[in-house]
């Protein structure tokens, strides 16, 4: 009597026990998938990349003032790429960071609680609009508008990809600030009302501060949004590597470069090829330190609070 | 009530200033609704002499006024199956292990830094990993299976967040209830966590979906083909057995890359056949953001923790 | 702590401010009922009663905190004398009101800033900014808070790396900074070990030779160590005033002994 059932009960457990183990299994690899994708991307991008700098020098890459890849003479600065991809995020940002702080003080301390509930869809909505369509609105629309204004724009230029693009990442910036803010706690906010403070004062003076990390975090992941955007340069600011800083230039960026390269029909293998790697392992490095440094001052507020 | 001249002075400065800046937050988000308003009205301005049913049924032409989106939708729609089908498990799974399983040591740490670092990674990034790893080193093709694993790849991150909050939304009582009536955690996972947490899954992978549906950067890294007059095999026949995969390692094209292509076209009339795909476009991720938003507004007005 | 013969007919005495048919609503639901309360010139006034009883509702009456919350509405009067304007009226400017009368909240709430420009908040929004005012105001409000010694040689630090008690201690610093004529203290202590609590005890009894005190307490014994007037509040209604030892020695209601002596609440 004694031993059967027990055994019968030790046999169930441990099957029971292999099964739980098996799903934390397959529920694990599956978070490795993440960590796989970017082992992969860093190992496909380094291992391209490599084969490009045993035939360019590092120094050249780096320091050459033209971007010919495709010419008899070779040239390979990326400076030249570069330089789009800072203009360009730049004027987005210029509109970006000031309209998406705007808003967000708005919306989380001056917006009744419906004026607040039927923007935040239509921002969220905005953000959800493809970025080819904005790079469409950007060379069809924004363009001929700042045409009446000063004729002698090109018809691709950073400026018009730039604005639009600032457009697209205001939901971006405003929505994360706005949380920020948001997570400040209330008595904070009393405590500055009780002494007669405004509410513009109590949102410059003392929310915005405790929310700085949040702020920070938002306009930092908003300029790795900008460098990294694709289409809207690809399709308004033309693809014509560029060394130029100047708003009203064509000019290519490294993404749109990489579009260009990958539209065309390059042989695998080639130099013209492993430089797309090359630009991409740039753009990789540069979004990663704005990301890093984005995730690290979320989570320093999201402690805070 | 008395105070001070002076004092009173202040206040109304300080009052006014109030006033101002609520001009200037509503001036942001009518920047934001205008945009917005100026985008669709110029889609529709441009291209709604183009959609006719032959629009949906032809497939691309030389001739503009002939030329129509279906090898670009059928193409669109079968790649976001594959996206949808692998997306959805892996990063549901994940989350639900980094929610429910993982213990707080380094290597949890280093997949959350992981998980946020590539929801930052630029999508043209993603291509490149296609191209170098599933084109190139798999020997996919630039088909649609490379292209379905890029785009899941992509949106991993929004489906493994969404995942994760949805899950940390459930009270903790629950589980505890579960564990008492002798559940194992994967039970308790199965049977209570995630049916309860399904509408807030189901919303972010509706937003990450509607993210992949509009992406141009990666698949045009791959290679898609930009002018197709074939649709990729069906994937059910009349004679056994049945079911056909040839489809997935079909060449295709998608709607972001036959907009990009008619963007790219100097003549006026294919701008118009641009406009009226990216209408399309536009209105098919609005609906999937409408959709995902008002199940958000359903979750938060049924459930009462 | 008030002697029998210390203690005159309080209808001699000066008013800051009165409640007068006092209601209060939650959007539907009455918080406060027709309250009838005077605040003495220059006395501690305690308000106690169980939790919900609509003590810190009332508090937040005097400086029309609600009005920064949707649905909230005000019936009767506050009056502040010796002006005589009713608080609660619609022409009257919230802002005004907060600036002259001071609050002290239940946790401690620093601002994100200097422990400087915490206490100089209050002057700074007022349009104060000659360095030199703004130096001595908030040494004097330190030095009143009792927190001068301890801060002196750190005034530039955040305000948040201070202790509990230092950080309440300052939180009242910056309330008198601006030299409000009624101080608002909702449950002060009640986030304080025993220590800093004794030390804020202090803090009010050294300050009601200048200023009016309404602090808001769930400690009995607290009350009755600080105040000099007591109303006890219970469900939105006001059950009894009185000197601090009428109310805890001599009820007149049977409600407020049964809740003083612990027999309920």
């Amino acid at each position: 009597m004694s031993q059967a059932p027990i055994a019968g009960r030790l046999a169930y457990r441990r099957s029971r026990h292999i099964r739980e183990q098996i799903i934390e299994w397959l529920l694990l690899s599956s978070a490795l998938v993440a960590v796989a994708t970017t082992v992969g991307i860093v190992f496909i991008l380094v291992k391209e990349s490599l084969v490009f700098f045993g035939q360019v020098s590092i120094i050249d890459f780096l320091t050459d003032s033209q971007w010919t890849p495709l010419f008899s003479d070779p040239h390979f600065g990326i400076w030249v790429l570069l330089s789009g991809t800072l203009t360009s995020s730049a004027i987005a940002l210029c509109v970006a960071i000031p309209v998406g702080t705007t808003l967000a003080i708005y919306l989380s301390e001056f917006a009744s609680a419906r004026v607040r509930e039927t923007a935040k869809p239509i921002l969220e909505l905005l953000a959800g609009i493809p970025t080819i369509v904005f790079g469409y609105f950007a060379l069809f629309f924004v363009t001929p508008l700042l045409k009446i204004i000063y004729p002698e724009l090109p018809g691709f230029n950073l400026l018009s990809a730039g604005l639009v693009m600032g457009v697209m990442i205001v939901p971006y910036i405003s929505s994360i600030s706005e949380d920020a803010m948001r997570a400040v706690p209330m008595s904070l906010r009393e405590g500055a009302y009780a002494m007669g403070a405004t509410r513009l004062q109590v949102a410059l003076n003392v929310v915005v501060p405790a929310a700085f990390s949040g702020l920070a975090a938002a306009y930092i992941l908003g300029i790795s949004r900008a460098v990294g955007e694709t289409m809207i340069v690809a399709v308004a600011a033309g693809m014509q590597p560029n060394l130029t800083f100047n708003p009203t230039d064509q000019a290519a960026t490294i993404t749109a470069y990489i579009v260009q390269v990958a539209k065309g029909d390059l042989p695998h293998g080639s130099v013209g090829y492993q430089t797309i790697f090359a630009a991409g392992l740039t753009l990789f490095l540069l979004t990663l330190v704005f990301n890093l440094m984005g995730y690290f001052l979320r989570k320093r507020f999201r402690e805070e609070y | 009530m008395s105070v001070s001249e002076g004092l009173r002075a202040t206040i109304t400065r300080a009052k006014r200033n109030d006033l101002i800046f609520v001009g200037l937050g509503i001036a942001a988000l009518l920047f934001a609704a205008s945009t917005f308003v100026a985008l669709f009205l110029d889609m529709v301005g441009d291209g709604m002499s183009r959609l006719n049913p032959g629009f949906f049924t032809e497939f691309a032409s030389r001739r503009a006024e002939r030329a129509g989106i279906l090898a670009a939708w059928v193409g669109t729609f079968a790649v976001m199956i594959v996206t949808a089908l692998v997306a959805v498990p892996i990063g549901v799974a994940s989350g639900i292990y980094l929610e429910e399983y993982a213990p707080k040591n380094k290597m949890t740490a280093l997949i959350e830094i992981n998980i946020n670092n590539l929801a930052g990674v630029p999508s043209i990034v993603y291509g490149l990993l296609a191209l170098g790893l599933f084109v190139h080193t798999f020997g996919l093709g630039a088909s649609v299976q490379t292209a379905g694993l890029t785009l899941a790849l992509l949106i991993l991150p929004v489906v493994i967040v969404a995942t994760r909050e949805a899950i940390r939304a459930v009270p903790g009582s629950i589980r505890e209830a579960a564990y008492a009536l002798g559940a194992t955690r994967w039970q308790m996972v199965s049977d209570h966590v995630l049916p309860y947490s399904m509408p807030g899954i189901l919303t972010g992978v509706i937003i990450g979906l509607s993210r992949a549906i509009g992406e141009t950067a990666p698949i045009v890294t791959i290679g898609a083909v930009t002018f197709i007059a074939f649709l990729p095999p069906a994937p059910v026949t009349s004679s056994p057995p049945f079911l056909n995969f040839d489809w997935l390692s079909s060449p295709f094209t998608a709607m972001p890359i036959q907009i990009f292509n008619w963007t790219s076209r100097p003549e006026e009339a294919f701008q118009a056949n641009a406009s009226a795909a990216a209408l399309v476009l536009v209105v098919m991720t609005l609906l999937m953001n409408a959709i995902a938003i008002w199940l958000r507004y359903r979750l938060r007005r049924n459930l009462n923790w | 702590m008030n002697d029998e013969q210390k203690k005159p007919d309080p209808s001699t005495l000066e008013k800051k401010a009165a409640a007068l048919a006092l209601n209060f609503f939650y959007g539907q639901k009455q918080a406060l009922k027709n309250i009838n309360l005077p605040i003495y010139d220059r006395k501690v006034t305690a308000l106690i009663g169980p939790s919900g009883c609509g003590k810190s509702t009332f508090l937040r009456c005097f400086n029309r905190m609600h009005d920064l919350y949707p649905g909230t509405r005000y019936e009767g009067q506050i009056r502040l004398y010796p002006d005589d304007v009713n608080l609660l009226d619609k022409a009257v400017d919230p802002i005004e009101v907060r600036m002259r009368l001071s609050m002290v909240f239940q946790k401690p709430n620093p601002f994100p800033k200097s422990i400087f420009e915490n206490v100089a908040y209050g002057l700074r929004i007022r349009g104060e900014k000659r360095r030199s005012v703004l130096m001595d105001k908030v040494e004097e409000a330190l030095k009143n808070a009792a927190l001068w010694n301890e801060v002196k040689d750190r005034l530039d630090e955040l305000a948040t790396t201070l202790s509990g008690g230092q950080q309440q201690r300052l939180c009242i610093a910056r309330s008198l900074a601006s030299e409000p004529e009624l101080l608002l203290f909702d449950e002060p202590t009640s986030a304080l070990d025993p220590i800093a609590t004794a030390s804020i005890e202090e803090l009010i009894h050294q300050l009601r030779e200048k200023i009016t005190i309404l602090i808001v307490t769930h400690n009995m014994q607290q009350a009755a160590r600080v105040s000099d007037f007591t109303a006890y509040m219970y469900l939105g209604d006001l059950i009894e005033f009185g000197w601090t030892d009428d109310v805890f020695f001599r009820p007149k209601e049977k409600q407020t002994e049964d809740y003083i002596t612990g027999r309920f609440g």
